[in-house]
């Protein structure tokens, strides 16, 4: 079980969070003006990376929260969490 | 199948009689290039690669695995065949492989121990009966057998449950699919790899591909392995959970998702589940293998990863799900639990065909049900490669749904909730 630092409650066992999948997915500044193969690769494509991966985790549980998260996906160790719109670390 | 020999009554006795077994295919070492390049040697793999020889004559093609042959998915599934999907598109490409399971042995020429066993779905509300039923009736139009049965009856079939009403989740009912069961996993992969290797098809283990070569077009020309560069007019990708890495090196962004799905087996037991069953409410299903293992499995992990291990909360709410079924199993040990690492779309169907690239095609997405297709799954990949078009079964599975809008939503048809 994964011990995840929330940026604004510290540290708590993975059962008080819930996945939100990958994060920094901006939808298209107009959604009209670009064709079905982009917002198609918007909606359903993903890096899927096997390693370095940044995505968005909320404290259910707990502050309820939505918070971005840096984690290698082979590890699963966590680099650092961070609050939207803060700079990922590195 | 010239150099191969065949089992058979006869050969058996004269093995038992102490004529030594030969290798079961040649462990091949890398040519400068080929007709098709397969990368992974799990079931769907070494499935298209036989079929590429068996029924389009293509026989100068490698499969290239980063370790060894069937120790991905293929070895590390629970097992079960069904075909009773939803989706017209689902059914008919599931009912495609089972009806190539039933024969499989006798056309490999290798026991693979199919064993449709039946594969029972209990509901335990009333809205699962609602779903369960019309499950029944559409594979009804699909030709596809699947039938509703009382407790009562599912109770004379499957002893093991109980269908009280004072049970912790009451049993209103179950679909079967009689045709459905188990396969020997391991067998799957070695039958595959041994025929295709009869044909000429080289196996290459511990060869991981780390690049595409491409030509001025773009087209693939090629892959960069950990053992060289090999040539290739057409590349096929089968690397299930590793996908969107093998596609990444030719530049295409897949819409996938890695998860680790754990599985979990017991100590060996005498004969007590005569089928499979499944809970998608309870959140768990459970076999019982031919020596005797109960075989559980249950949802994926929660968020992705290549880790194939998983969390162990999750196992253990598995186990909590089959103690909820099966009180009688609490106090059997369980020997080993293990996790894969299953490619998710967001449809829950799989992945067949061309994709942007010249010379690149894939067959992915299988998320946390491939086994049961293997044999489908290779024959009409095999095929979409061999003719440069898509098989009739694998067109609606082409990539470019996700652009046209026209997915196959089967989450539906999941064994549990993923």
């Amino acid at each position: 079980m994964l011990l995840i630092p929330c940026p604004w409650c510290g540290p708590r066992p993975e059962h008080e969070f819930r996945y939100g999948g990958a994060a920094h997915r901006a939808p298209p500044e107009d959604a009209s003006a670009v064709d079905d193969a982009a917002w198609g690769d918007y909606l359903y494509s993903r890096d899927n990376p096997k390693g370095r991966h940044a995505e968005r985790w909320r404290h259910l549980h707990g502050c309820g929260r939505f918070f971005n998260c840096i984690r290698d996906t082979v590890s699963d160790r966590i680099a650092g969490t961070y609050k939207p719109g803060e700079a990922p670390p590195l | 199948m010239a150099h191969l020999s065949k089992f058979s009554f006869l050969s058996l006795l004269r093995h038992g009689a102490g004529k030594a077994w030969s290798r079961q295919w040649r462990d091949a070492q890398p040519k400068a290039a080929y007709d098709v390049i397969i990368v992974g040697a799990g079931g769907h793999g070494l499935a298209t690669a036989y079929y590429l020889a068996a029924e389009h004559g293509v026989r100068n093609v490698a499969v290239l695995d980063k370790g060894w042959l069937g120790g991905g998915n293929t070895g590390r599934n629970t097992t079960i065949i069904r075909s009773n999907y939803l989706r017209p598109e689902s059914a008919a490409l599931y009912e495609h492989a089972l009806k190539l399971w039933e024969d499989l042995s006798q056309t490999l020429n290798y026991n693979v121990m199919y064993s449709p066993r039946g594969v029972l779905k209990l509901a335990h509300t009333r809205h699962e009966v609602q779903v369960e039923k019309r499950h029944v009736y559409a594979n009804r139009l699909q030709g596809i057998d699947n039938e509703w049965l009382t407790p009562a009856e599912a109770a004379a079939f499957c002893p093991a449950l109980d269908v009280s009403e004072r049970s912790r989740h009451p049993i209103l009912g179950a679909a079967l699919q009689r045709r459905g069961g188990v396969a020997r996993h391991d067998a799957v992969a070695w039958a595959y790899a041994r025929a295709a290797s009869a044909y000429g098809v080289d196996i290459i283990q511990n060869c991981a591909v780390t690049g595409m070569v491409r030509d001025e077009t773009g087209a693939v020309t090629g892959v960069e392995t950990t053992r060289g560069p090999i040539g290739a007019v057409r590349v096929g990708v089968a690397a299930a959970g590793h996908t969107s890495v093998v596609m990444a090196m030719a530049g295409v962004r897949m819409p996938l998702e890695s998860f680790p799905l754990q599985a979990l087996v017991s100590e060996p037991v005498k004969p007590v589940l005569p089928c499979v069953v499944m809970s998608n409410n309870v959140h768990a299903y459970v076999s019982q293998s031919d020596k005797g293992e109960l075989v559980i499995g249950g949802g994926t992990d929660a968020y992705t990863s290549y880790s194939q291990a998983g969390g162990l909360y999750v196992s253990c709410e598995t186990l909590a799900a089959i103690l909820e079924m099966f009180p009688s199993f609490r106090r059997l040990r369980m020997l080993r639990n293990w996790g894969g690492i299953v490619d998710t779309t967001p449809d829950r169907s799989p992945i067949i065909g061309m994709t942007p690239v010249t010379g690149l095609y894939v067959n992915c997405g299988w998320g946390t049900g491939g086994f049961k297709a293997t044999p489908g799954s290779g024959q009409v990949f095999a095929a979409t490669i061999a003719r440069g078009e898509p098989h009739p079964l694998a067109a609606p599975f082409s990539l470019d749904r996700f652009a046209a809008g026209r997915l196959i939503d089967e989450a539906a048809a999941a064994a549990v909730a993923h």
